[in-house]
């Protein structure tokens, strides 16, 4: 039977920022399928522009309060990489530690707190506490746990605070960071219920495919999240500097928004897109995750980016405890860290993994270390295009046999899978109004 | 004796980094203590649910358009106590600088030709719309606040918030001071309450949680002056968080408005 659909979910919940699913079919065609962002203009770029370099990452930090260590990671980046300045050792290791944390909290609290109420049938984790006290005290003792390690390092995770161009403005003490690696090994049996649990409930994720093209960082030596190369699954790999020519924008005709695209109409970045460019580079325990989910690379089910979220929360916790055990051996005085900036006139691009993807930082400084340019090019905005292609193949397939409700629930896991983070995509995104 | 009815709270964001609802969730250690006590009835962010009957109102962000203005006085029609959560609603927060480059170069810096397509306009406090009963400042806000506001609306009193400058509490910490580190910080005029974060960890202070009430100017203008600064070398700094206060207007800016 040829059905109309007419869906509005609007201000969808459990996602980071306000968006809109709008759908409308008659007589079993999809005339249109699509993500609306309705967040407010937050024109960041603008802001940023005049400040000083030792302020930029304290702004840019707060474009987004769930990824401000990862957007903090890309300004700093970017500032080094204009003023030219070499960070140390300890340094490095130190912002490996807290880029793996940043993954950690932010898939932990995606995946138990925003997708996971959907595999169980709850409206939130709230009555999770009620029905599965054990996996909401886990979820809450794995956030924290990823807090407790910005805490340590940097002072918060929420707007790190000695997280600085050039180095740190604090050493914690070695007693500190033993304590610190205590406090990760106590998780060692979450980390692994983690994996059981949502292979518990991975049937509950419907199976959809459709191919696309992947794009994030890889790096020789390393599963790639702090630094790499930018690599598409279709076109190769370029060096971070020349991340326009992969990410390219323009304007399609359902929507007044712009779209990001390559090879493709759209593209996909996250924790899927890493996971199928990188998977043989997991440590062993990422691999021994993703063969107990099930997933293999390439996985085209965009319903399936909650697994690769949580064969990288394994992933990253055996790393952090790796770099947490270099740090400790390395005996720091704090001049190890200390941050040694000279600013000079230049460019300087900053690209890192963030949980959603991959996060770009361009900022232009002037002799005296002035912003005068900034373009900050976030991964949900990356991801739109690729949201609304998935869902105008989906909607078109199970339209005979799902019901309005269901659709529209399975509509709204497909957009939450993405985890998208609407507050940060929408300085640059352009809103469509129906 | 019959059980008290739980308190009814509920979570709204306006134009914020929805980190200070973030900071809520981060109490795991009493998250599910608080639960006990009040219940959750809308909150974007982490839950489903949508209800308009509620007792608490914490507001995220800034007022930045016209158009919200009904928004909030819903909410505060329905809400007995409104609470302004985070910098960006106490203040207007960080997104108070596009006021200083001008709206409409702002949105054309960023949006270009389409600029006129979206509705903003200057950022400003939640109060510059509605009510306020309770602030708690910051960016992000600190977790103790959270706890002393709630616990405090629950048991019917007044929340302490501090009035004396972050300073007291570096000193409490045994911080060394900033300005014998060569650099300039906004301790001195800055409300404490967030136990020194950031000079804590070498970070200056931004004033996130703004002014004490009552600054003791002439002592802060000593202090600069003492270190070789003007008023106007930490204005850029100052304007960060604090660009909605009075003192932070240039004598040229008219397109600014303050509160």
């Amino acid at each position: 039977m040829a059905k109309d659909l007419d869906i509005n979910v609007h201000h969808l919940t459990r996602v980071e920022g306000h968006g809109n699913i709008v759908v409308r079919a008659a007589d079993g065609t999809v005339e249109k399928c699509v993500l609306e962002i309705v967040e407010t203009p937050r024109v960041f770029e603008s802001m940023i522009e005049g400040l000083n370099w030792s302020d930029t990452s304290l702004l840019t930090c707060r474009i987004c309060g769930i990824c401000s260590v990862g957007h903090t990671l890309a300004s700093i980046q970017a500032t080094d990489n204009a003023f030219g300045t070499e960070i140390t050792e300890a340094s490095y290791v130190m912002r490996q530690i807290m880029c793996m944390a940043e993954q950690m909290q932010s898939h932990t609290l995606h995946v138990y707190f925003l997708a996971a109420p959907d595999a169980f049938d709850a409206p939130s984790v709230i009555p999770l506490a009620g029905s599965h006290p054990e996996v909401v005290k886990r979820a809450l003792k794995l956030k924290k746990l990823a807090n407790t390690i910005c805490d340590v390092l940097c002072g918060r995770h929420i707007h790190p605070i000695s997280l600085r161009p050039g180095g740190f403005t604090y050493l914690p003490s070695k007693r500190a960071l033993v304590g610190l690696k205590q406090t990760i090994l106590d998780c060692y049996e979450d980390i692994e219920a983690t994996v059981e649990t949502i292979a518990s409930v991975a049937d509950k994720f419907p199976g959809f495919e459709r191919e696309r093209e992947d794009i994030s960082l890889t790096h020789p030596d390393e599963y790639a999240f702090y630094n790499g190369r930018i690599k598409s699954s279709k076109a190769g790999e370029i060096d971070t500097a020349d991340y326009e020519q992969f990410i390219k924008e323009k304007c399609v005709k359902h929507s007044t928004s712009k779209h990001a695209y390559n090879v493709d109409e759209s593209f996909a970045v996250g924790a899927l897109a890493r996971f199928n460019n990188n998977a043989d580079q997991l440590n062993e325990q990422g691999k021994a995750a993703a063969e107990a989910l099930g997933l293999t690379a390439p996985c085209y089910n965009p319903f399936a980016n909650n697994f690769a979220q949580t064969v990288e929360i394994v992933h990253c916790y055996h790393e952090a405890l790796k770099w947490l055990d270099k740090l400790i051996a390395m005996d720091l005085s704090e001049a190890d860290v200390t941050p040694n900036v000279v600013p000079r006139a230049g460019r300087g691009i900053g690209v890192t993994e963030v949980p959603r993807g991959m996060l770009v930082h361009d900022y232009t400084y002037d002799d005296a270390g002035v912003c005068t340019q900034a373009n900050c090019i976030i991964p949900t905005g990356m991801n739109l295009g690729n949201i609304d292609r998935d869902m105008q193949t989906y909607v078109p397939s199970v339209i005979d046999q799902r019901s309005q409700d269901e659709i529209a629930h399975d509509l709204e896991m497909m957009v939450r899978a993405y985890d998208p983070c609407i507050s940060c995509s929408v300085h640059l995104l352009n809103v469509e109004w129906v | 004796m019959a059980e008290k009815p739980k308190l009814k709270v509920s979570f709204h964001d306006f134009t914020s980094c929805e980190g200070c609802q973030l900071q809520f969730l981060n109490c795991e250690d009493e998250l599910l203590d608080i639960l006990g006590h009040v219940e959750i009835v809308q909150f974007r962010e982490a839950i489903d649910d949508k209800s308009d009957e509620y007792d608490i109102a914490f507001i995220e962000g800034a007022f930045t358009r016209e158009s919200d203005r009904a928004r909030l006085e819903h909410i505060r029609k329905c809400a007995k106590v409104v609470i302004a959560f985070g910098a960006c609603a106490c203040t207007g927060g960080l997104n108070v600088l596009k006021n200083y480059r001008g709206v409409k170069e702002a949105m054309r810096t960023v949006y270009g030709d389409q600029a006129d397509w979206y509705e903003t306009s200057v950022a400003l406090p939640v109060e510059a719309a509605i009510k306020v009963d309770y602030k708690i400042h910051g960016c992000p806000v600190p977790k103790q606040e959270i706890l002393e506001v709630v616990k405090s609306v629950v048991a019917g009193r007044t929340p302490r918030i501090p009035d004396y400058p972050v300073c007291v509490e570096c000193k409490l910490k045994e911080n060394a001071c900033l300005f014998h580190k060569g650099q300039y910080c906004l301790g001195p005029i800055a409300r404490a309450g967030c136990g020194a974060w950031c000079p804590s960890y070498g970070g200056r202070c931004y004033a996130c949680r703004g002014l004490i009430s009552d600054p003791n100017n002439n002592a802060a203008k000593d202090v600069l002056e003492e270190f070789g600064l003007t008023v106007e070398d930490i204005m850029q700094e100052f304007r960060l968080f604090n660009g909605v206060y009075d003192v932070a207007q240039p004598p040229d800016n008219a397109h600014v408005k303050s509160c």
